[in-house]
Protein backbone atom coordinates (compact mmCIF):
# COMPACT_ATOMS: atom_id res chain seq x y z
CA UNK A 1 0.00 0.00 0.00
CA UNK A 2 1.25 3.44 -0.86
CA UNK A 3 0.65 6.91 0.51
CA UNK A 4 0.36 10.08 -1.55
CA UNK A 5 1.62 13.40 -0.32
CA UNK A 6 0.77 16.86 -1.70
CA UNK A 7 3.04 19.65 -0.57
CA UNK A 8 1.92 23.12 -1.59
CA UNK A 9 0.70 21.90 -5.01
CA UNK A 10 0.02 24.68 -7.51
CA UNK A 11 -1.31 24.14 -11.02
CA UNK A 12 -1.59 27.09 -13.42
CA UNK A 13 -2.93 27.38 -16.94
CA UNK A 14 -1.37 30.62 -18.16
CA UNK A 15 -2.59 33.31 -15.77
CA UNK A 16 -5.31 31.11 -14.30
CA UNK A 17 -4.45 29.39 -11.02
CA UNK A 18 -6.41 26.11 -11.12
CA UNK A 19 -5.05 24.60 -7.90
CA UNK A 20 -3.63 26.74 -5.13
CA UNK A 21 -1.32 25.54 -2.33
CA UNK A 22 -2.88 22.11 -1.89
CA UNK A 23 -1.28 20.26 1.00
CA UNK A 24 -2.66 16.86 1.98
CA UNK A 25 -1.63 13.36 2.89
CA UNK A 26 -3.59 10.38 1.58
CA UNK A 27 -2.96 7.40 3.81
CA UNK A 28 -2.08 3.99 2.35
CA UNK A 29 -5.31 2.26 1.32
CA UNK A 30 -7.42 5.40 1.79
CA UNK A 31 -10.00 6.61 -0.74
CA UNK A 32 -9.96 10.39 -1.04
CA UNK A 33 -12.69 11.94 -3.14
CA UNK A 34 -12.31 15.47 -4.48
CA UNK A 35 -15.63 17.27 -4.81
CA UNK A 36 -16.51 20.80 -5.79
CA UNK A 37 -18.26 22.76 -8.54
CA UNK A 38 -17.07 22.71 -12.16
CA UNK A 39 -13.72 24.45 -12.50
CA UNK A 40 -12.85 24.00 -8.81
CA UNK A 41 -9.58 22.22 -9.71
CA UNK A 42 -10.50 18.56 -9.07
CA UNK A 43 -9.37 17.26 -12.45
CA UNK A 44 -6.25 19.44 -12.35
CA UNK A 45 -5.11 17.72 -9.15
CA UNK A 46 -5.55 14.31 -10.75
CA UNK A 47 -3.87 15.40 -13.98
CA UNK A 48 -0.91 16.71 -12.00
CA UNK A 49 -0.51 13.36 -10.23
CA UNK A 50 -0.80 11.58 -13.60
CA UNK A 51 1.98 13.80 -14.98
CA UNK A 52 -0.23 15.42 -17.61
CA UNK A 53 0.12 19.05 -16.47
CA UNK A 54 3.13 20.92 -15.11
CA UNK A 55 2.91 21.93 -11.46
CA UNK A 56 4.83 23.63 -8.68
CA UNK A 57 5.22 22.10 -5.26
CA UNK A 58 5.64 18.39 -4.74
CA UNK A 59 3.58 15.24 -5.23
CA UNK A 60 5.09 12.22 -3.51
CA UNK A 61 4.28 8.52 -3.50
CA UNK A 62 5.66 6.84 -0.40
CA UNK A 63 7.73 9.95 0.24
CA UNK A 64 9.50 10.01 -3.15
CA UNK A 65 8.65 12.91 -5.49
CA UNK A 66 6.87 11.72 -8.65
CA UNK A 67 8.70 14.37 -10.67
CA UNK A 68 11.91 12.35 -10.21
CA UNK A 69 10.39 9.27 -11.82
CA UNK A 70 10.63 8.28 -15.47
CA UNK A 71 7.30 8.06 -17.35
CA UNK A 72 7.37 4.26 -17.17
CA UNK A 73 8.17 4.18 -13.46
CA UNK A 74 5.44 6.73 -12.80
CA UNK A 75 2.97 4.60 -14.74
CA UNK A 76 3.92 1.61 -12.59
CA UNK A 77 3.03 3.66 -9.49
CA UNK A 78 -0.02 5.60 -10.66
CA UNK A 79 -2.88 4.34 -12.85
CA UNK A 80 -5.20 7.00 -14.28
CA UNK A 81 -8.78 6.52 -15.47
CA UNK A 82 -9.69 9.65 -17.45
CA UNK A 83 -13.15 11.18 -17.61
CA UNK A 84 -13.64 10.33 -21.28
CA UNK A 85 -11.22 7.55 -22.23
CA UNK A 86 -10.40 7.26 -25.92
CA UNK A 87 -11.35 3.70 -26.81
CA UNK A 88 -10.71 2.70 -30.44
CA UNK A 89 -13.83 0.99 -31.75
CA UNK A 90 -12.03 -1.85 -33.46
CA UNK A 91 -9.64 -2.71 -30.64
CA UNK A 92 -10.59 -5.88 -28.75
CA UNK A 93 -11.13 -5.96 -24.99
CA UNK A 94 -8.00 -8.06 -24.55
CA UNK A 95 -5.84 -5.74 -26.66
CA UNK A 96 -7.15 -2.78 -24.67
CA UNK A 97 -6.48 -4.25 -21.22
CA UNK A 98 -3.03 -5.43 -22.39
CA UNK A 99 -2.10 -1.74 -22.84
CA UNK A 100 -2.01 -1.61 -19.04
CA UNK A 101 1.18 -3.70 -19.17
CA UNK A 102 3.01 -1.01 -21.14
CA UNK A 103 5.02 0.29 -18.14
CA UNK A 104 6.62 -3.13 -17.73
CA UNK A 105 7.63 -3.68 -21.35
CA UNK A 106 11.01 -2.47 -22.58
CA UNK A 107 11.25 -0.06 -25.53
CA UNK A 108 12.10 -2.84 -27.98
CA UNK A 109 10.12 -5.55 -26.20
CA UNK A 110 6.63 -6.95 -26.44
CA UNK A 111 4.21 -8.51 -23.97
CA UNK A 112 5.53 -11.57 -22.19
CA UNK A 113 3.60 -14.72 -21.35
CA UNK A 114 3.36 -13.35 -17.82
CA UNK A 115 1.71 -10.14 -19.10
CA UNK A 116 -0.85 -12.12 -21.10
CA UNK A 117 -1.56 -14.49 -18.23
CA UNK A 118 -1.98 -11.58 -15.83
CA UNK A 119 -4.40 -9.78 -18.16
CA UNK A 120 -6.42 -12.96 -18.70
CA UNK A 121 -6.60 -13.34 -14.93
CA UNK A 122 -7.72 -9.71 -14.48
CA UNK A 123 -10.45 -10.20 -17.09
CA UNK A 124 -11.67 -13.31 -15.27
CA UNK A 125 -11.60 -11.73 -11.83
CA UNK A 126 -13.52 -8.69 -13.08
CA UNK A 127 -15.95 -10.98 -14.89
CA UNK A 128 -14.98 -9.45 -18.22
CA UNK A 129 -13.53 -12.49 -20.01
CA UNK A 130 -16.48 -12.65 -22.40
CA UNK A 131 -15.39 -9.25 -23.77
CA UNK A 132 -11.78 -10.30 -24.43
CA UNK A 133 -12.41 -10.93 -28.12
CA UNK A 134 -15.19 -8.36 -28.60
CA UNK A 135 -14.49 -5.06 -30.28
CA UNK A 136 -14.82 -2.04 -28.01
CA UNK A 137 -17.24 -0.40 -30.44
CA UNK A 138 -19.74 -3.21 -29.83
CA UNK A 139 -19.81 -2.77 -26.03
CA UNK A 140 -22.14 -0.69 -23.86
CA UNK A 141 -20.97 2.28 -21.79
CA UNK A 142 -20.94 0.25 -18.58
CA UNK A 143 -18.96 -2.59 -20.15
CA UNK A 144 -16.44 -0.18 -21.58
CA UNK A 145 -16.04 1.57 -18.22
CA UNK A 146 -15.30 -1.74 -16.54
CA UNK A 147 -12.66 -2.48 -19.19
CA UNK A 148 -11.01 0.88 -18.49
CA UNK A 149 -10.86 -0.05 -14.81
CA UNK A 150 -9.51 -3.48 -15.80
CA UNK A 151 -6.75 -1.77 -17.78
CA UNK A 152 -5.87 0.26 -14.69
CA UNK A 153 -5.82 -2.94 -12.60
CA UNK A 154 -3.53 -4.62 -15.15
CA UNK A 155 -1.20 -1.67 -14.65
CA UNK A 156 -0.61 -3.04 -11.10
CA UNK A 157 -0.06 0.47 -9.75
CA UNK A 158 -0.65 0.99 -6.01
CA UNK A 159 -2.32 4.37 -6.65
CA UNK A 160 -5.54 4.63 -8.68
CA UNK A 161 -6.80 7.97 -9.99
CA UNK A 162 -10.40 8.19 -11.17
CA UNK A 163 -11.68 11.31 -12.91
CA UNK A 164 -15.49 11.28 -12.86
CA UNK A 165 -15.59 7.50 -13.25
CA UNK A 166 -19.38 7.30 -13.31
CA UNK A 167 -20.49 10.47 -15.08
CA UNK A 168 -21.63 8.64 -18.22
CA UNK A 169 -23.32 5.72 -16.48
CA UNK A 170 -26.85 5.02 -15.29
CA UNK A 171 -27.47 4.54 -11.58
CA UNK A 172 -27.05 0.75 -11.73
CA UNK A 173 -23.77 0.90 -13.61
CA UNK A 174 -22.58 3.75 -11.37
CA UNK A 175 -22.99 1.52 -8.36
CA UNK A 176 -21.45 -1.45 -10.18
CA UNK A 177 -18.34 0.53 -11.16
CA UNK A 178 -17.83 2.02 -7.69
CA UNK A 179 -18.39 -1.34 -5.98
CA UNK A 180 -15.73 -2.75 -8.30
CA UNK A 181 -13.27 -0.01 -7.35
CA UNK A 182 -14.04 -0.53 -3.67
CA UNK A 183 -13.50 -4.28 -3.96
CA UNK A 184 -10.22 -3.79 -5.81
CA UNK A 185 -9.13 -1.30 -3.19
CA UNK A 186 -9.58 -3.87 -0.47
CA UNK A 187 -8.23 -6.84 -2.47
CA UNK A 188 -5.16 -5.07 -3.82
CA UNK A 189 -4.58 -2.48 -1.12
CA UNK A 190 -5.01 0.40 -3.59
CA UNK A 191 -4.90 4.03 -2.56
CA UNK A 192 -7.61 5.84 -4.52
CA UNK A 193 -8.01 9.51 -5.38
CA UNK A 194 -11.15 10.31 -7.35
CA UNK A 195 -13.02 13.36 -8.55
CA UNK A 196 -16.80 13.06 -8.47
CA UNK A 197 -19.87 15.19 -8.99
CA UNK A 198 -22.41 12.95 -7.29
CA UNK A 199 -22.06 13.98 -3.65
CA UNK A 200 -24.11 11.11 -2.23
CA UNK A 201 -22.05 8.50 -4.08
CA UNK A 202 -18.83 10.31 -3.13
CA UNK A 203 -19.78 10.18 0.55
CA UNK A 204 -20.96 6.58 0.25
CA UNK A 205 -17.70 5.14 -1.10
CA UNK A 206 -14.84 7.48 -0.13
CA UNK A 207 -13.19 7.47 3.29
CA UNK A 208 -12.64 11.17 3.11
CA UNK A 209 -13.91 14.08 1.01
CA UNK A 210 -12.05 17.25 0.10
CA UNK A 211 -14.23 20.11 -1.11
CA UNK A 212 -12.41 22.38 -3.56
CA UNK A 213 -13.50 25.86 -4.52
CA UNK A 214 -11.53 27.99 -7.01
CA UNK A 215 -8.45 25.86 -6.48
CA UNK A 216 -8.54 25.98 -2.67
CA UNK A 217 -9.47 23.15 -0.31
CA UNK A 218 -12.25 24.72 1.76
CA UNK A 219 -13.35 21.67 3.75
CA UNK A 220 -12.02 18.17 4.27
CA UNK A 221 -13.16 15.25 6.40
CA UNK A 222 -15.76 12.48 6.35
CA UNK A 223 -19.08 12.82 4.55
CA UNK A 224 -20.99 13.97 7.64
CA UNK A 225 -18.46 16.76 8.16
CA UNK A 226 -18.15 18.05 4.59
CA UNK A 227 -21.65 17.48 3.23
CA UNK A 228 -23.45 20.11 5.26
CA UNK A 229 -26.24 22.17 3.72
CA UNK A 230 -24.67 25.52 4.60
CA UNK A 231 -21.25 24.49 3.20
CA UNK A 232 -22.74 23.16 -0.03
CA UNK A 233 -24.99 26.16 -0.58
CA UNK A 234 -22.07 28.51 0.02
CA UNK A 235 -19.72 26.86 -2.47
CA UNK A 236 -22.12 25.35 -5.02
CA UNK A 237 -24.59 28.25 -4.82
CA UNK A 238 -27.43 25.77 -4.50
CA UNK A 239 -30.10 24.98 -1.97
CA UNK A 240 -29.88 21.36 -0.77
CA UNK A 241 -31.27 19.22 1.97
CA UNK A 242 -28.99 16.66 3.59
CA UNK A 243 -30.42 13.48 5.11
CA UNK A 244 -28.58 11.16 7.44
CA UNK A 245 -29.67 7.54 7.05
CA UNK A 246 -29.57 5.20 10.05
CA UNK A 247 -26.61 3.31 8.49
CA UNK A 248 -24.58 6.53 8.38
CA UNK A 249 -25.12 7.26 4.67
CA UNK A 250 -25.36 10.96 3.92
CA UNK A 251 -27.87 11.73 1.16
CA UNK A 252 -27.70 15.07 -0.62
CA UNK A 253 -30.88 16.14 -2.42
CA UNK A 254 -31.16 19.40 -4.34
CA UNK A 255 -34.17 21.52 -3.42
CA UNK A 256 -36.36 23.05 -6.05
CA UNK A 257 -36.49 26.82 -6.13
CA UNK A 258 -39.59 28.19 -4.35
CA UNK A 259 -40.54 30.40 -7.33
CA UNK A 260 -42.37 28.25 -9.91
CA UNK B 1 -8.28 -12.05 -29.13
CA UNK B 2 -11.09 -13.93 -30.84
CA UNK B 3 -10.58 -17.21 -32.67
CA UNK B 4 -11.53 -15.42 -35.89
CA UNK B 5 -8.79 -12.90 -35.44
CA UNK B 6 -6.21 -15.56 -34.73
CA UNK B 7 -7.17 -17.28 -37.96
CA UNK B 8 -6.92 -13.98 -39.82
CA UNK B 9 -3.51 -13.35 -38.33
CA UNK B 10 -2.25 -16.79 -39.24
CA UNK B 11 -3.39 -16.57 -42.82
CA UNK B 12 -2.88 -13.07 -44.01
CA UNK B 13 0.88 -12.78 -43.85
CA UNK B 14 1.51 -16.02 -45.84
CA UNK B 15 -1.28 -15.01 -48.23
CA UNK B 16 0.35 -11.63 -48.74
CA UNK B 17 3.67 -13.27 -49.52
CA UNK B 18 2.02 -15.49 -52.12
CA UNK B 19 0.52 -12.34 -53.66
CA UNK B 20 3.98 -10.74 -53.67
CA UNK B 21 5.59 -13.78 -55.36
CA UNK B 22 2.84 -13.81 -58.00
CA UNK B 23 3.28 -10.08 -58.57
CA UNK B 24 7.03 -10.47 -59.07
CA UNK B 25 6.46 -13.28 -61.57
CA UNK B 26 3.87 -11.27 -63.53
CA UNK B 27 6.02 -8.18 -63.35
CA UNK B 28 8.96 -10.04 -64.86
CA UNK B 29 6.93 -11.77 -67.56
CA UNK B 30 4.70 -9.09 -68.97
CA UNK B 31 5.91 -6.22 -71.10
CA UNK B 32 6.23 -4.67 -74.56
CA UNK B 33 8.81 -7.27 -75.58
CA UNK B 34 6.10 -9.92 -75.48
CA UNK B 35 5.49 -12.87 -73.23
CA UNK B 36 8.01 -15.07 -71.54
CA UNK B 37 8.38 -17.12 -74.75
CA UNK B 38 10.60 -14.48 -76.32
CA UNK B 39 12.95 -15.00 -73.43
CA UNK B 40 15.74 -12.63 -73.55
CA UNK B 41 17.58 -12.87 -70.29
CA UNK B 42 19.09 -9.43 -70.84
CA UNK B 43 15.65 -7.82 -71.04
CA UNK B 44 14.41 -9.62 -67.96
CA UNK B 45 17.49 -9.10 -65.86
CA UNK B 46 18.42 -5.55 -66.83
CA UNK B 47 15.08 -3.92 -67.65
CA UNK B 48 12.15 -5.80 -66.13
CA UNK B 49 13.57 -7.08 -62.87
CA UNK B 50 15.06 -3.75 -61.75
CA UNK B 51 11.72 -2.05 -62.30
CA UNK B 52 9.92 -4.88 -60.51
CA UNK B 53 12.38 -4.57 -57.63
CA UNK B 54 12.13 -0.80 -57.52
CA UNK B 55 8.31 -0.83 -57.75
CA UNK B 56 8.25 -3.35 -54.91
CA UNK B 57 10.59 -1.31 -52.74
CA UNK B 58 8.75 1.96 -53.44
CA UNK B 59 5.33 0.40 -52.84
CA UNK B 60 6.48 -1.24 -49.63
CA UNK B 61 8.10 1.90 -48.28
CA UNK B 62 5.25 4.28 -49.17
CA UNK B 63 2.67 1.90 -47.67
CA UNK B 64 4.69 1.34 -44.51
CA UNK B 65 5.39 5.07 -44.14
CA UNK B 66 1.70 5.85 -44.73
CA UNK B 67 0.57 3.33 -42.10
CA UNK B 68 3.14 4.68 -39.64
CA UNK B 69 2.09 8.28 -40.22
CA UNK B 70 -1.54 7.25 -39.75
CA UNK B 71 -0.62 5.64 -36.46
CA UNK B 72 1.42 8.46 -35.10
CA UNK B 73 -1.17 11.09 -36.08
CA UNK B 74 -4.12 8.81 -35.25
CA UNK B 75 -5.74 9.73 -38.53
CA UNK B 76 -6.54 7.19 -41.25
CA UNK B 77 -6.66 9.93 -43.91
CA UNK B 78 -3.00 10.77 -43.57
CA UNK B 79 -0.44 9.82 -46.21
CA UNK B 80 3.36 9.85 -46.12
CA UNK B 81 3.37 13.25 -47.81
CA UNK B 82 1.47 14.86 -44.91
CA UNK B 83 4.33 16.89 -43.48
CA UNK B 84 5.41 18.35 -46.81
CA UNK B 85 7.71 15.60 -48.14
CA UNK B 86 6.03 15.53 -51.56
CA UNK B 87 5.94 19.29 -52.00
CA UNK B 88 9.57 19.58 -50.89
CA UNK B 89 10.69 16.80 -53.23
CA UNK B 90 8.68 18.39 -56.05
CA UNK B 91 10.34 21.75 -55.48
CA UNK B 92 13.80 20.18 -55.33
CA UNK B 93 13.22 18.29 -58.57
CA UNK B 94 11.78 21.40 -60.27
CA UNK B 95 14.94 23.35 -59.43
CA UNK B 96 17.09 20.68 -61.09
CA UNK B 97 14.90 20.62 -64.22
CA UNK B 98 15.08 24.41 -64.45
CA UNK B 99 18.84 24.37 -64.04
CA UNK B 100 18.83 21.96 -66.96
CA UNK B 101 19.21 18.21 -67.20
CA UNK B 102 21.68 18.61 -70.07
CA UNK B 103 24.02 20.87 -68.18
CA UNK B 104 24.00 18.48 -65.20
CA UNK B 105 24.48 15.32 -67.25
CA UNK B 106 28.24 15.45 -66.76
CA UNK B 107 27.99 15.68 -62.99
CA UNK B 108 29.50 12.91 -60.94
CA UNK B 109 26.26 12.43 -59.01
CA UNK B 110 22.85 12.84 -60.64
CA UNK B 111 21.44 15.91 -58.86
CA UNK B 112 17.77 15.00 -59.48
CA UNK B 113 17.32 12.31 -56.79
CA UNK B 114 19.62 14.25 -54.49
CA UNK B 115 17.61 17.47 -54.84
CA UNK B 116 14.30 15.62 -54.39
CA UNK B 117 15.65 13.83 -51.32
CA UNK B 118 17.02 17.02 -49.75
CA UNK B 119 13.86 18.96 -50.65
CA UNK B 120 11.63 16.38 -48.97
CA UNK B 121 13.76 16.25 -45.83
CA UNK B 122 14.08 20.05 -45.59
CA UNK B 123 10.32 20.52 -45.91
CA UNK B 124 9.63 18.03 -43.12
CA UNK B 125 12.35 19.52 -40.89
CA UNK B 126 10.79 22.99 -41.33
CA UNK B 127 7.34 21.52 -40.61
CA UNK B 128 8.53 19.76 -37.47
CA UNK B 129 10.40 22.85 -36.21
CA UNK B 130 7.39 25.11 -36.79
CA UNK B 131 4.97 22.53 -35.34
CA UNK B 132 7.14 22.00 -32.27
CA UNK B 133 7.19 25.74 -31.61
CA UNK B 134 3.37 25.58 -31.38
CA UNK B 135 3.50 22.86 -28.74
CA UNK B 136 4.33 19.82 -30.87
CA UNK B 137 0.88 18.23 -30.71
CA UNK B 138 -0.15 16.14 -33.69
CA UNK B 139 -2.61 18.85 -34.76
CA UNK B 140 0.04 21.59 -34.72
CA UNK B 141 2.35 19.37 -36.79
CA UNK B 142 -0.37 18.66 -39.34
CA UNK B 143 -1.24 22.36 -39.62
CA UNK B 144 2.43 23.27 -40.01
CA UNK B 145 2.66 20.57 -42.72
CA UNK B 146 -0.25 22.10 -44.62
CA UNK B 147 1.41 25.52 -44.50
CA UNK B 148 4.86 24.29 -45.56
CA UNK B 149 3.40 22.19 -48.40
CA UNK B 150 1.38 25.17 -49.63
CA UNK B 151 4.48 27.38 -49.52
CA UNK B 152 6.69 24.88 -51.37
CA UNK B 153 4.00 24.24 -53.98
CA UNK B 154 3.49 27.99 -54.50
CA UNK B 155 7.24 28.52 -55.07
CA UNK B 156 7.31 25.54 -57.44
CA UNK B 157 4.34 26.87 -59.44
CA UNK B 158 5.87 30.32 -59.67
CA UNK B 159 9.14 28.83 -60.91
CA UNK B 160 7.28 26.68 -63.46
CA UNK B 161 5.38 29.67 -64.83
CA UNK B 162 8.67 31.50 -65.30
CA UNK B 163 10.24 28.43 -66.92
CA UNK B 164 7.36 26.90 -68.85
CA UNK B 165 9.73 24.87 -71.08
CA UNK B 166 10.29 22.32 -68.30
CA UNK B 167 6.63 21.93 -67.28
CA UNK B 168 6.23 18.61 -69.13
CA UNK B 169 9.38 17.14 -67.64
CA UNK B 170 8.42 18.22 -64.14
CA UNK B 171 4.90 16.83 -64.39
CA UNK B 172 6.19 13.60 -65.82
CA UNK B 173 8.46 13.31 -62.76
CA UNK B 174 5.65 14.25 -60.38
CA UNK B 175 3.42 11.56 -61.89
CA UNK B 176 5.99 9.00 -60.84
CA UNK B 177 7.80 6.36 -62.83
CA UNK B 178 9.81 3.22 -62.31
CA UNK B 179 10.20 2.49 -66.05
CA UNK B 180 13.78 3.76 -66.21
CA UNK B 181 14.80 1.84 -63.10
CA UNK B 182 18.26 0.33 -62.98
CA UNK B 183 19.92 -1.90 -60.42
CA UNK B 184 21.82 1.26 -59.45
CA UNK B 185 18.55 2.90 -58.35
CA UNK B 186 17.67 -0.19 -56.35
CA UNK B 187 21.06 -0.21 -54.62
CA UNK B 188 20.76 3.52 -53.96
CA UNK B 189 17.48 3.34 -52.04
CA UNK B 190 17.59 -0.14 -50.55
CA UNK B 191 19.78 0.69 -47.52
CA UNK B 192 17.50 3.61 -46.54
CA UNK B 193 14.39 1.50 -46.98
CA UNK B 194 15.76 -1.43 -44.98
CA UNK B 195 16.95 0.71 -42.06
CA UNK B 196 13.77 2.82 -41.96
CA UNK B 197 11.54 -0.25 -42.22
CA UNK B 198 13.31 -1.96 -39.32
CA UNK B 199 12.97 1.17 -37.17
CA UNK B 200 9.26 1.48 -38.01
CA UNK B 201 8.54 -2.21 -37.39
CA UNK B 202 10.24 -1.96 -33.99
CA UNK B 203 7.73 0.77 -33.10
CA UNK B 204 4.58 -1.11 -34.08
CA UNK B 205 3.67 -1.88 -30.45
CA UNK B 206 4.18 1.80 -29.54
CA UNK B 207 1.77 2.78 -32.32
CA UNK B 208 -0.83 0.50 -30.74
CA UNK B 209 -0.38 2.29 -27.41
CA UNK B 210 -0.79 5.67 -29.15
CA UNK B 211 -4.22 4.57 -30.40
CA UNK B 212 -5.69 5.61 -27.03
CA UNK B 213 -4.45 9.18 -27.51
CA UNK B 214 -1.34 11.10 -26.49
CA UNK B 215 -2.46 11.73 -22.91
CA UNK B 216 -3.53 8.22 -22.03
CA UNK B 217 -0.46 6.80 -23.75
CA UNK B 218 1.65 9.09 -21.55
CA UNK B 219 -0.12 7.87 -18.40
CA UNK B 220 0.65 4.32 -19.55
CA UNK B 221 4.34 5.21 -19.54
CA UNK B 222 4.85 5.98 -23.25
CA UNK B 223 7.25 8.72 -24.23
CA UNK B 224 4.85 10.04 -26.82
CA UNK B 225 7.00 12.80 -28.28
CA UNK B 226 10.02 10.58 -28.65
CA UNK B 227 8.03 7.83 -30.33
CA UNK B 228 6.40 10.33 -32.69
CA UNK B 229 9.73 11.94 -33.56
CA UNK B 230 11.50 8.63 -34.26
CA UNK B 231 8.58 7.31 -36.34
CA UNK B 232 8.27 10.54 -38.33
CA UNK B 233 12.03 10.64 -38.99
CA UNK B 234 12.12 7.01 -40.19
CA UNK B 235 8.95 7.31 -42.29
CA UNK B 236 10.13 10.59 -43.82
CA UNK B 237 13.65 9.38 -44.57
CA UNK B 238 12.28 6.27 -46.26
CA UNK B 239 9.69 8.28 -48.21
CA UNK B 240 12.29 10.85 -49.30
CA UNK B 241 14.61 8.07 -50.47
CA UNK B 242 12.02 6.35 -52.63
CA UNK B 243 10.45 9.48 -54.13
CA UNK B 244 13.92 10.68 -55.07
CA UNK B 245 14.16 7.84 -57.62
CA UNK B 246 10.49 7.14 -58.39
CA UNK B 247 8.92 10.59 -58.36
CA UNK B 248 5.70 11.26 -56.51
CA UNK B 249 3.58 8.13 -56.63
CA UNK B 250 0.37 9.01 -54.83
CA UNK B 251 -2.46 7.05 -53.31
CA UNK B 252 -0.42 3.95 -52.38
CA UNK B 253 0.49 5.21 -48.93
CA UNK B 254 -3.11 5.87 -47.98
CA UNK B 255 -4.87 3.05 -49.81
CA UNK B 256 -2.75 0.00 -48.95
CA UNK B 257 -2.89 0.45 -45.15
CA UNK B 258 -6.68 0.85 -45.46
CA UNK B 259 -7.03 -2.36 -47.44
CA UNK B 260 -4.86 -4.14 -44.89
CA UNK B 261 -7.02 -2.85 -42.01
CA UNK B 262 -10.18 -4.02 -43.73
CA UNK B 263 -8.96 -7.60 -43.87
CA UNK B 264 -6.64 -7.94 -40.88
CA UNK B 265 -7.88 -5.45 -38.27
CA UNK B 266 -6.33 -2.25 -37.01
CA UNK B 267 -3.54 -3.45 -34.74
CA UNK B 268 -0.31 -1.96 -36.03
CA UNK B 269 1.43 -5.24 -35.29
CA UNK B 270 -0.42 -6.61 -38.31
CA UNK B 271 -0.92 -3.41 -40.31
CA UNK B 272 2.78 -2.51 -40.59
CA UNK B 273 4.23 -5.83 -41.79
CA UNK B 274 1.25 -6.51 -44.05
CA UNK B 275 1.45 -3.01 -45.56
CA UNK B 276 5.03 -3.76 -46.63
CA UNK B 277 4.10 -6.95 -48.48
CA UNK B 278 0.77 -5.76 -49.90
CA UNK B 279 2.24 -2.37 -50.84
CA UNK B 280 5.08 -4.02 -52.75
CA UNK B 281 2.67 -6.35 -54.57
CA UNK B 282 0.28 -3.52 -55.41
CA UNK B 283 2.90 -1.29 -56.97
CA UNK B 284 4.52 -4.15 -58.92
CA UNK B 285 1.09 -4.99 -60.38
CA UNK B 286 0.25 -1.31 -60.93
CA UNK B 287 3.41 -0.97 -63.01
CA UNK B 288 2.20 -3.57 -65.55
CA UNK B 289 -0.74 -1.75 -67.24
CA UNK B 290 1.46 1.27 -67.86
CA UNK B 291 3.79 -0.83 -70.04
CA UNK B 292 1.10 -2.19 -72.31
CA UNK B 293 -1.55 0.56 -72.48
CA UNK B 294 0.38 2.72 -74.92
CA UNK B 295 2.87 1.22 -77.30
CA UNK B 296 6.03 3.25 -77.62
CA UNK B 297 5.47 5.30 -74.52
CA UNK B 298 4.56 4.59 -70.93
CA UNK B 299 1.66 5.70 -68.77
CA UNK B 300 3.20 7.04 -65.55
CA UNK B 301 2.76 4.60 -62.67
CA UNK B 302 1.36 7.34 -60.41
CA UNK B 303 -1.49 7.77 -62.91
CA UNK B 304 -2.12 4.02 -62.97
CA UNK B 305 -2.16 3.69 -59.16
CA UNK B 306 -4.91 6.27 -58.98
CA UNK B 307 -6.80 5.09 -62.10
CA UNK B 308 -6.85 1.46 -61.00
CA UNK B 309 -6.61 1.97 -57.27
CA UNK B 310 -9.32 4.57 -56.77
CA UNK B 311 -12.24 2.56 -58.22
CA UNK B 312 -11.00 -0.57 -56.45
CA UNK B 313 -10.73 1.36 -53.21
CA UNK B 314 -14.25 2.78 -53.56
CA UNK B 315 -15.57 -0.72 -54.29
CA UNK B 316 -13.88 -2.15 -51.19
CA UNK B 317 -15.09 0.73 -49.01
CA UNK B 318 -18.64 0.18 -50.21
CA UNK B 319 -18.55 -3.49 -49.33
CA UNK B 320 -16.73 -3.31 -45.98
CA UNK B 321 -16.97 -1.15 -42.91
CA UNK B 322 -14.07 1.31 -42.52
CA UNK B 323 -12.30 1.03 -39.17
CA UNK B 324 -11.37 4.32 -37.51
Amino acid sequence: MSSIGFECLNVRYGEHEAVYALTDHVRPGEWLCLIGPNGAGKSSVLRAVAGLVPYRGAITVDGTPLADRSPRRRAALVAYVPQSPLMPDDMTGLEYVLLGRNPYIGYFGSESKHDRALVTDVLHRLDLHEFAGRRLGSLSGGERQRLVIARAVAQEAPVLLLDEPTSALDIGHQQQALELVDRLRHDHGLTVVSAMHDLTLAGLYADRLALLHQGHVVSTGDAAHVLRPETLSEFYGVSVSVHHEPDGTVVVVPRRSAAR
Amino acid sequence: MSADQRVVRRWWLPAAFVLLAASVAFGAMIGPAGGISSTNWEIIWNIRLPRVALAGIVGAMLSLAGASYQGVFRNPLVDPYLLGAAAGAGLGATLVFIYGRLSTSGWLVDPLPLAAFVGALLAVIVTYTVGASFGGSSLSLVLAGVAVAALATAVQQYLLLRNSDVIKEVYSWISGRVSTATWGDVKLVLPYVVVCSVVLLVHRRHLDVLRVGDEEAATLGSEVRRVRLVVVIAATLGTAAVVSVSGLIGFVGIMVPHLVRLVAGSSYRMVLPLSIVVGASFLILADIPGRILERGSETPIGVVTALVGAPMFIFVLRTRRVPA
